[in-house]
C-alpha cells in the first residue's frame, strides 16, 4: 500500500510540472481530464458506494452552473460564493429529490426514471426563465480576475481542476473508509441486509444523495467559468448526464481511482476523435466509437478497467489484493 | 375558454395518444419480458423514421405502405441488440445493465447524424394536408391513419402474443424465465424475438410519426422519455395499460397547451410521471414487477 | 420473565392467510424452535416480528416495548436481531467488513467497531476469513458469516432462521455448539428449524405452526410424539428428518 501512496505522490508531482511544458490546447484536454473526474467521483458517491442509480446528475451541474452565474451577473457576488450558495442550492433539491425516491420506496429503474425526470424538468423550466436568458441560456462576458473565477489561459484553470479532482477524490476516500462510507456500501451490496443490522439505510442515502450533489455543483460553477456559456441544453442535458457517469463506469464503480483512470482513457479519446471526426465532417463518430467502448467494456471489463491495472502492477507495489 | 378549440386539441391528442400507446407498449413487452429498460428506445423509433423518410425518398413510397419495411428493419436491429448485448448482462447488478442501453442510444443517435445530418426534414407525403370536417372541429387524414394503424398495430401484437406458439412462449419466459427454460424453451432466442417487437413497434411509431412531425437526429431522448410516462402511467410490462396510458398523456398534453406554452407541455409529463411513480408506483393499471 | 411477547399475531397476502391468531411469549435467557412444514408460516413470523413486513393485527412486546409501526433497523436497535433464510452476505466486501456492518450499530468509531467484528469472527472461527471477499465463502462458512454479522449487532434476542440447513451432520454440531455459547452470554433465541437433530439439542419448548397457526407446543420430546403434528408434516411432506 505504501508504494500505491509513494506512486500516487509521484504523478501529482508530474502533474502538478506539467503546465511547464504542455502548450494551450494541450493544458485544455487536461483540464477536460480533471472536471470529468471529478464529477464522476461525486456522482460515484451515490450510484459507485451507495448503489442508487442516478442518470439525471446534469441537475446538480446545471444548478451550480446557473446560481453562481446568476449571482454574479445580478448581484456581482464572486463565482466563489455563489459556488457555494449553488452548492447549497443543489443538496437542497438532491435531499428533496432522495426524499421522494427513498421515502416511497423507489428502488433500481423507477429511481432512474426519477433522476432523470427531475433533471428534465429542471432543464424545462429553465428554458422559460427569461431572467437566466430562458432557451438562449446566457453569455458571460470576460473579466479576467481572480474574483471573477476567470482567468487567461488555461493554466489558472488547469490547477483549479486539478485541485478539484485531487481534493474530491481525497474526500471520497476518506469517506470510503468511515462509517458513513462503510455503511452505505452496505445499502449497496444489499439494502435489507442492512437493514436487518440497524443501518438506516434512509438517513445514509439521503447523505449519500446530499454529498453527491453539493460536490457535483461546484464543478457546475467552474465549467460556467471555463466555458463562458450557458444554456439549458448543455448544462441540464441528458447528454451530460451520459457523459459523466462513463467515466466511473469505465474506469471501476465504486473505487476512488476508478473515475479518474477512466477520465484519463476516455476523455483524451474523445476529445482527440471528436476534433479529428469533425476535421473529416463526420461529426458524431466519435460519440458512436464512444457507446461501442462503453458496451464493451461492460461486457467484457465488468469491474472496470482498474482492477487489469492493479493486477499489472500488483508485484511492482505489493499490493494486498 | 374556447369550445372549439378544446375539442380539436381533444381529437389532436386522441390521435396522438395511439401513437404514443404504440410505442410504450413495445417498451412495456421489452420490460415485462427481460426486466430491462430499453433506453435507446425513442432512438430506435427516430431510426423507424428514418427509415421510412429514405424509401419515401429513394422510392416514393409512401410511409404508411412502407410501415412493414421500417418495423421490420428495426427487429432486426432489436434481434441483435438481444442477441449480442442485452442477454449477456441479465444477470448484472442494475447499474450495469443501465449503461449499455443508454449507449445503444447514443450510437444510434450519432448514426443517425452521421447518416442524415442535423437538419430537421420534413417530407410531404400525398396526405399531409387533407382534413375531414367535425362538426367545428377538423381531423388531420394522415393523423386519423396513423392513429387506426397505431391501435391496429396494437391489437395485432395482442393477437400475436396470446395466441401464436412464440407468443405463448414469450409469456411464458416472462412469467418465469427459470421455469421457461426447465420445459425446454430457449429463453435466449425468445428474448431476442421479444426485443425484436418491442423495437418493432417502436420502429413502426416513428413510420406513423413521420408524416406529422420533421424528423432529426435528437429526437430520441424525448421520445425515450414520453414513452417511460406512458409505461409508468400504465403500470410496467401491462400492454394494455400503456395504450390507455399512451391515450391519457396524449390527451393531457394536448389539453395543457390550452393553458401552457407548448413547449411546456412535457414539463406536464414529467410531473405527472414522478407523481405517479409516488402515489402509485405500479401504475394506474397494475404492473407486472 | 418474557422478553419477547407476541399476542395474536395476524398477516395475509392478498387472499392467503399465512399467519394466524399467534401468540406466544420468549422467555429471558431461553432457546424457543418454530417448527412446521414448509410455507407454514415461520419465515412470515420472523418478518412481521423483525419489521420486515407490517402484520394485519397483533401486539409484539420487546423488554415491554412495542415494537409496532417500527422499522426494521429500529427494531434491531432495540435488540432484536434477525438472520436470513436465504443468507444475504455483502458479497463484493471482506469477511470482516461484513460483520463491521453490524458492530457499527454499538460502535460509531471504525477501530472499535472493527475490533468488536474481529472479536465475533474468532468466535464464530471465521477469523482466518476475515479478509476473503464473502462472494468466495462456500456455503457453511456462508451461514456462519450471517449469524456473525447478526451477533455483531449486540442482540438480546436473536431470531436464527434455518442456519442449520444444508449443513453436514459435523458442521450441524459445531452450530449447536456456538448457539449454545450464545445462548450462554445472555441472548435469548428463537430458531426455526428443519434439522431436527439442532431442535432436540437445543431447545427447551418448541412450537409448532401449520398453516401459521399454532398447533402444539410443549418440550421437544412432547412435540415429536404429538398425533396432530405428525399428521400436519406427513399432509405436507417432511423436508428432512
Ligand atoms: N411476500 C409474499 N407474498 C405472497 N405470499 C408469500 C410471501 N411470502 C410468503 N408467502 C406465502 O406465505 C406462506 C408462508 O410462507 P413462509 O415463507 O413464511 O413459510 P415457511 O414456513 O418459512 O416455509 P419454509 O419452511 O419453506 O421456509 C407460503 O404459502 C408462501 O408462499
Ligand atoms: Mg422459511
Amino acid at each position: 500500500m505504501r508504494r500505491l501512496y509513494l506512486l500516487l505522490g509521484l504523478l501529482l508531482l508530474v502533474l502538478l510540472l506539467l503546465p511547464l511544458v504542455l502548450d494551450k490546447y494541450a493544458l485544455g484536454i487536461f483540464v477536460m481530464i480533471f472536471f470529468y473526474a471529478y464529477l464522476g467521483q461525486s456522482w460515484n458517491v451515490l450510484t459507485g458506494y451507495t448503489g442508487h442509480i442516478s442518470l439525471g446528475h446534469a441537475l446538480y451541474v446545471g444548478i451550480g452552473a446557473y446560481v453562481s452565474t446568476f449571482l454574479a451577473q445580478k448581484f456581482g457576488l464572486s463565482p466563489w460564493l455563489g459556488m457555494l450558495a449553488g452548492g447549497l442550492l443543489a443538496t437542497a433539491v438532491g435531499l428533496g429529490l432522495g426524499f421522494l425516491g427513498f421515502r416511497f420506496g423507489l428502488r433500481g429503474v423507477y429511481f432512474v426514471i426519477l433522476t432523470i425526470s427531475c433533471a428534465e424538468i429542471a432543464r424545462l423550466a429553465v428554458s422559460h426563465i427569461d431572467a437566466v436568458g430562458s432557451f438562449s441560456g446566457i453569455f458571460l462576458d470576460f473579466n479576467p480576475g481572480f474574483y471573477n473565477f476567470q482567468f487567461r489561459g488555461n493554466v489558472p484553470y488547469y490547477y483549479i481542476s486539478l485541485g478539484f479532482m485531487v481534493l474530491g477524490s481525497l474526500a471520497v476516500h476518506l469517506l470510503a473508509r468511515s462509517r458513513t462510507g462503510r455503511l452505505m456500501v452496505a445499502i449497496r451490496e444489499d439494502e435489507q441486509a442492512a437493514l436487518a443490522l440497524g443501518v438506516n439505510s434512509f438517513k445514509y442515502s439521503m447523505t449519500a444523495i446530499g454529498i453527491s450533489a453539493f460536490m457535483t455543483s461546484l464543478a457546475g460553477t467552474f465549467y460556467a467559468n471555463y466555458v463562458y456559456y450557458l444554456s439549458p441544453n448543455s448544462m441540464f442535458g441528458m447528454g451530460l448526464s451520459i457523459d459523466l457517469i462513463l467515466r466511473p463506469i469505465i474506469g471501476g464503480l465504486g473505487t476512488v481511482l476508478g473515475p479518474i483512470i477512466g477520465s484519463f482513457v476516455l476523455t483524451p479519446l474523445s476529445e482527440v476523435s471528436r476534433a479529428y471526426f469533425a476535421k473529416g465532417g463526420l461529426e458524431g463518430m466519435h460519440l458512436v466509437l464512444y457507446g461501442v467502448l462503453a458496451i464493451l467494456v461492460v461486457l467484457f471489463m465488468r469491474q472496470g478497467i482498474l482492477v487489469y491495472i492493479k493486477r499489472a502492477l500488483k508485484p511492482l507495489l505489493k499490493l494486498e489484493d | 375558454m374556447n369550445l372549439a378549440l378544446a375539442l380539436q386539441l381533444l381529437i389532436q391528442g386522441i390521435l396522438l395518444g395511439g401513437i404514443y400507446g404504440l410505442t410504450a407498449v413495445g417498451l412495456s413487452l421489452i420490460f415485462g419480458v427481460m426486466g430491462v429498460i430499453n433506453f435507446a428506445h425513442g432512438q430506435m423509433m427516430v431510426m423507424g423514421m428514418y427509415i421510412s423518410y429514405w424509401i419515401l425518398v429513394l422510392l416514393g413510397l409512401d410511409p404508411y405502405l412502407s410501415l412493414p419495411l421500417a418495423a421490420g428493419a428495426i427487429f432486426i436491429l432489436g434481434y441483435v441488440i438481444q442477441s449480442t448485448v442485452v442477454n449477456r448482462i441479465l444477470d448484472f447488478p442494475e447499474a450495469m445493465q443501465v449503461l449499455p442501453l443508454v449507449a445503444m442510444g447514443l450510437i444510434l443517435e450519432n448514426l443517425a447524424l452521421l447518416f442524415w445530418g442535423p437538419d430537421h426534414r420534413s417530407p410531404s407525403t400525398a396526405l399531409s394536408l387533407a382534413a375531414i370536417p367535425l362538426g367545428s372541429a377538423t381531423v388531420d387524414v394522415s393523423r386519423l391513419i396513423a392513429f387506426a394503424l397505431a391501435i391496429a398495430f396494437t391489437v395485432a401484437l395482442f393477437l400475436f402474443l396470446k395466441k401464436s406458439a412464440i407468443g405463448t412462449r414469450i409469456r411464458a419466459a416472462a412469467d418465469n424465465r427459470l421455469g421457461a427454460q426447465l420445459v425446454g424453451i430457449k429463453v435466449d432466442r425468445i428474448n431476442n424475438i421479444a426485443f425484436g417487437l418491442g423495437a418493432a413497434t417502436t420502429g413502426a411509431a416513428g413510420a406513423l410519426l413521420l408524416p406529422l412531425m420533421p424528423v432529426s437526429p435528437h429526437l430520441g431522448h424525448d421520445f425515450t422519455t414520453t414513452a417511460f410516462v406512458v409505461v409508468i402511467l400504465g403500470g410496467m410490462g401491462n400492454l394494455l395499460g400503456a395504450l390507455v396510458g399512451g391515450l391519457i398523456l396524449g390527451v393531457t398534453e394536448s389539453l395543457a397547451t390550452l393553458v401552457l406554452p407548448a413547449t411546456l407541455k412535457q414539463m406536464i409529463s414529467f410531473g405527472l410521471l414522478v407523481v405517479i411513480m409516488l402515489i402509485r408506483p405500479q401504475g394506474l393499471f397494475g404492473g407486472r414487477r | 420473565m418474557n422478553i419477547l411477547s407476541v399476542q395474536d399475531l395476524g398477516k395475509n397476502f392478498g387472499g392467503l392467510t399465512a399467519v394466524k391468531d399467534l401468540s406466544f411469549k420468549l422467555k429471558q435467557g431461553e432457546i424457543l424452535a418454530l417448527i412446521g412444514p414448509n410455507g407454514a408460516g415461520k419465515t412470515t413470523v420472523f418478518a412481521c416480528l423483525s419489521g420486515f413486513l407490517r402484520a394485519e393485527q397483533g401486539q409484539v412486546i420487546l423488554e415491554g416495548q412495542s415494537l409496532w409501526g417500527l422499522s426494521p433497523h429500529q427494531i434491531c436497535a432495540l435488540g432484536l436481531a434477525r438472520t436470513f433464510q436465504i443468507v444475504r452476505p455483502f458479497l463484493n466486501i471482506s469477511v470482516l467488513d461484513n460483520v463491521m456492518v453490524g458492530a457499527f450499530l454499538r460502535q460509531k468509531s471504525v477501530a472499535k467497531a472493527r475490533e468488536a467484528a474481529l472479536k465475533v469472527l474468532d468466535f464464530m472461527g471465521l477469523a482466518r476469513q476475515a479478509h476473503k471477499e464473502a462472494g468466495g465463502l462456500p456455503l457453511p462458512q456462508r451461514k456462519r458469516l450471517e449469524l456473525a454479522k447478526a451477533l455483531a449487532t449486540g442482540p438480546r434476542v436473536l431470531l436464527l432462521d434455518e442456519v442449520m440447513a444444508g449443513l453436514n451432520p459435523t458442521e450441524v454440531d459445531e452450530l449447536i455448539a456456538l448457539i449454545r455459547d450464545i445462548n450462554r452470554q445472555g441472548v435469548s433465541i428463537l430458531l426455526i428449524e428443519h434439522v431436527m437433530r439442532g431442535v432436540m439439542a437445543l431447545a427447551q419448548r418448541v412450537l409448532v405452526i401449520n398453516y401459521g397457526q399454532l398447533i402444539a407446543q410443549g418440550t421437544p420430546a412432547e412435540v415429536v410424539g404429538n398425533q396432530e403434528v405428525i399428521a400436519a408434516y406427513l399432509g405436507r411432506g417432511l423436508k428432512h428428518a
